[in-house]
C-alpha cells in the first residue's frame, strides 16, 4: 500500500480566511457587470474599440444591455458595499501611508505604516469606483432616455455625456492599477478572491493589523 | 444633379462640340422654405407621410394650428404655428415649416459612434442608415434643432431624408412638389441662396418687415435648408429656431480631445504597470513557519 492522497478540506493549517464567500460572490458579480459594461462602454467610446460591441452580439444588443448590466453593476455594488464599509473607512492613519506611497511602488514595504484588513490604497480605489458608480448611474439614467429630456434642457445631454465619459475613464484607470496589483503585483490575491484564503505570510506582510485580530488566540503550527 | 456619372462626355456623329461637356455642374442641393409666403396648408406634411410610407399618427390639439407638438420618428415634416405679438403691438401668424436642416456639419453625425449609422452626401444630405443605428440616441444629444426622434419598437432613429431616393432618381423631394403656393424650392444651394436674399431684398425694400433675412446658420457650416424669415433677428419666435445653432462644444471636446486623451491615458497606464512590474516585481510573501511563529509571539499572539 503506497501513500494514499486525501481530499483536504476547508483551509490548510497555514491559511486564514481572507474573504468570505458573500464577499468573493459580490466581489465578482461586480466584476463582471463592470467588464460587460466597460467593453461595451468603450465601444461607444471611440471608433477603435467598436469591435468590442461587436463581439458580444452587435450595436443594439450591447446598446439594450449596457445600461441595464449597469445597473446590475450598481445593485452589486451596494452590496458589496453593505459588506465592506466599516473596513474600508478612512481612517486618520491612512494619510501617513498615502504620503509613503512612494516605498509601497518601490516595494519597500518595511518603511510603511502596518495596515488593518485593507490598505489606504485599496480604500482609495473602493471609494473612487463607488462615487464613479454614483456619477455614472446618475448620467447614465438619463442617457437611457434622452427624449424624455425637454427641449429647453437639452443643453444638459452633452454635459451629461462628457461627464459620464470621464467618469467610466477614471474608473478604467483604476481597473489598470487593480488588475495590476492583483494579478501580477500581490501574488496570492487571486487565490484570497476566488478560494478565499491566503497564507499566514501573506497576510503578516500585507495586511499586519488584521492579521493580529483574525490570528489572535489561535494555534499557530 | 441625378445620376451624376451619367454626364455626356461624347457622342457619336456629332457635329461641333458636345453640349455641356467640360463643365463643372454643382450638385450639392438645398430646400428653401419661405416662411412669408407659406399658409401654414400642411400639404407638405401629408406629402411626407405619403410618399415615405408611414400612416397619420394620432395627435393632440392644443389650441393651435399645429399638427402635433414636435416632430416624431414617423412625422418628419411639421408646420411649426406661432401666434406672436409685435413689439408694436401688431400680431403675426408665423408659420415654420419645421425638419432636418440637413447641415454641413452635422452635430448628429459627429456624436454618432456606430459605423455607417449616418453618412453625408456629397450633395449636402445628411442621411441615416437605420440597419447600422444602434439605438444609442447620441445624435439627439448632437443635434442642435431637436430632429431625431426614436422609436420605441424598433429602437431606431428617425429623422427627414431629404428624399435622398427621390433627389437621387432626379426628382424633388415630396414636400416641394406638394406646396401650392410655391413658397418652397428646390436646388443648388447658391441658386437657393440667390433667390432667398433676392426674397429677402424684396420684403426689405418693399414691405414693412425691415428685419427681412435669410437663414443659413454658419455655426453648422451652413444648412442644406434654408428659411426666408420676415424677422431673421429673432428666429426663436419662429418655434424655437436657434439664433446661433452650433454642434455642442462639449460633444466637440468628448468627441475630439476626450477620445484621444482616454485612449493614450489607457495605452499608458497598462505600458505603465507592464514597466513597473518588469523593474520592480511582485511583492512576494516567502516565510518559513518559523518565522511566522517568531512574528506571532512578538505580538503576543
Amino acid at each position: 500500500m503506497g501513500t494514499r492522497a486525501v481530499l483536504h478540506r476547508g483551509p490548510k493549517t497555514d491559511q486564514i480566511e481572507r474573504y468570505t464567500p458573500a464577499e468573493r460572490i459580490a466581489h465578482w458579480l461586480t466584476a463582471g457587470t463592470y467588464v460587460y459594461a466597460m467593453a461595451t462602454g468603450l465601444g461607444f467610446f471611440t471608433p477603435y474599440m467598436y469591435w468590442l460591441v461587436e463581439i458580444v452580439g452587435g450595436g443594439p444588443t450591447a446598446r439594450f444591455w449596457h445600461p441595464i448590466i449597469g445597473l446590475g453593476y450598481v445593485f452589486t455594488n451596494v452590496y458589496l458595499h453593505h459588506q465592506w464599509k466599516s473596513d474600508l473607512k478612512l481612517i486618520p492613519e491612512d494619510r501617513v501611508w498615502l504620503d509613503k506611497v512612494k516605498y509601497y511602488i518601490t516595494n519597500e514595504d518595511d518603511l510603511l505604516p502596518e495596515q488593518d484588513r485593507f490598505d489606504a490604497g485599496q480604500k482609495l480605489f473602493y471609494w473612487g469606483m463607488l462615487y464613479c458608480a454614483v456619477i455614472l448611474l446618475v448620467t447614465g439614467v438619463v442617457m437611457w432616455f434622452p427624449e424624455s429630456i425637454g427641449r429647453s434642457w437639452h443643453w444638459v445631454l452633452p454635459l451629461v455625456v462628457i461627464i459620464h465619459s470621464a467618469a467610466a475613464l477614471i474608473t478604467i484607470g483604476g481597473l489598470i492599477i487593480h488588475v495590476y496589483m492583483g494579478v501580477f503585483m500581490v501574488p496570492g490575491s487571486v487565490k484570497a478572491m476566488t478560494i478565499g484564503y491566503v497564507s499566514r505570510g501573506w497576510a503578516i506582510l500585507h495586511a499586519p493589523l488584521w492579521y493580529k485580530k483574525v490570528a489572535n488566540g489561535r494555534t499557530v503550527k | 444633379m441625378a445620376g451624376g456619372t451619367l454626364q455626356i462626355k461624347a457622342i457619336s456623329g456629332h457635329a461641333g462640340p458636345v453640349a455641356g461637356a467640360n463643365t463643372s455642374r454643382d450638385y450639392d442641393v438645398c430646400k428653401l422654405v419661405d416662411t412669408t409666403t407659406c399658409i401654414g396648408c400642411k400639404a407638405c406634411e401629408v406629402a411626407c407621410v405619403e410618399w415615405n410610407g408611414y400612416p397619420f399618427r394620432p395627435t393632440s390639439f392644443d389650441n393651435t394650428y399645429q399638427t402635433m407638438p414636435n416632430t416624431e420618428w414617423n412625422y418628419w415634416n411639421l408646420i411649426r404655428f406661432d401666434e406672436h405679438e409685435n413689439a408694436d403691438g401688431t400680431f403675426q401668424w408665423l408659420m415654420r415649416k419645421d425638419q432636418c436642416m440637413h447641415c454641413e456639419d452635422p452635430g448628429c453625425l459627429k456624436a454618432c459612434p456606430a459605423d455607417g449609422a449616418i453618412v453625408q452626401y456629397s450633395n449636402g444630405i445628411v442621411d441615416f442608415q437605420q440597419e447600422h443605428c444602434i439605438g444609442c440616441q447620441y445624435c439627439v444629444t448632437g443635434c442642435p434643432f431637436d430632429i431625431p426622434k426614436f422609436n420605441q419598437e424598433t429602437k431606431k432613429v428617425f429623422k427627414c431624408t431629404l428624399c435622398s431616393d427621390r433627389v437621387n432618381a432626379g426628382l424633388e423631394p415630396a414636400c416641394i412638389k406638394s406646396c401650392p403656393t410655391g413658397c418652397l424650392h428646390f436646388g443648388s444651394k447658391d441658386d437657393m441662396l440667390a433667390l432667398a436674399q433676392a426674397r429677402a431684398t424684396q420684403l426689405r425694400e418693399h414691405t414693412s418687415h425691415r428685419n427681412a433675412g435669410v437663414y443659413d446658420p454658419e455655426g453648422v457650416g451652413g444648412t442644406h435648408v434654408i428659411y426666408v424669415l420676415h424677422d431673421s433677428s429673432n428666429p426663436e419666435k419662429y418655434g424655437g429656431l436657434p439664433k446661433n445653432p452650433r454642434v455642442p462644444i462639449l460633444v466637440q471636446l468628448w468627441k475630439g480631445p476626450l477620445k484621444w486623451l482616454g485612449g493614450l491615458s489607457m495605452m499608458f497606464g497598462v505600458m505603465g504597470v507592464a514597466i513597473h512590474y518588469l523593474r520592480f516585481g511582485p511583492k512576494e510573501a516567502e516565510m518559513k513557519d518559523a518565522d511566522i511563529q517568531k512574528e506571532d509571539r512578538n505580538r503576543g499572539n
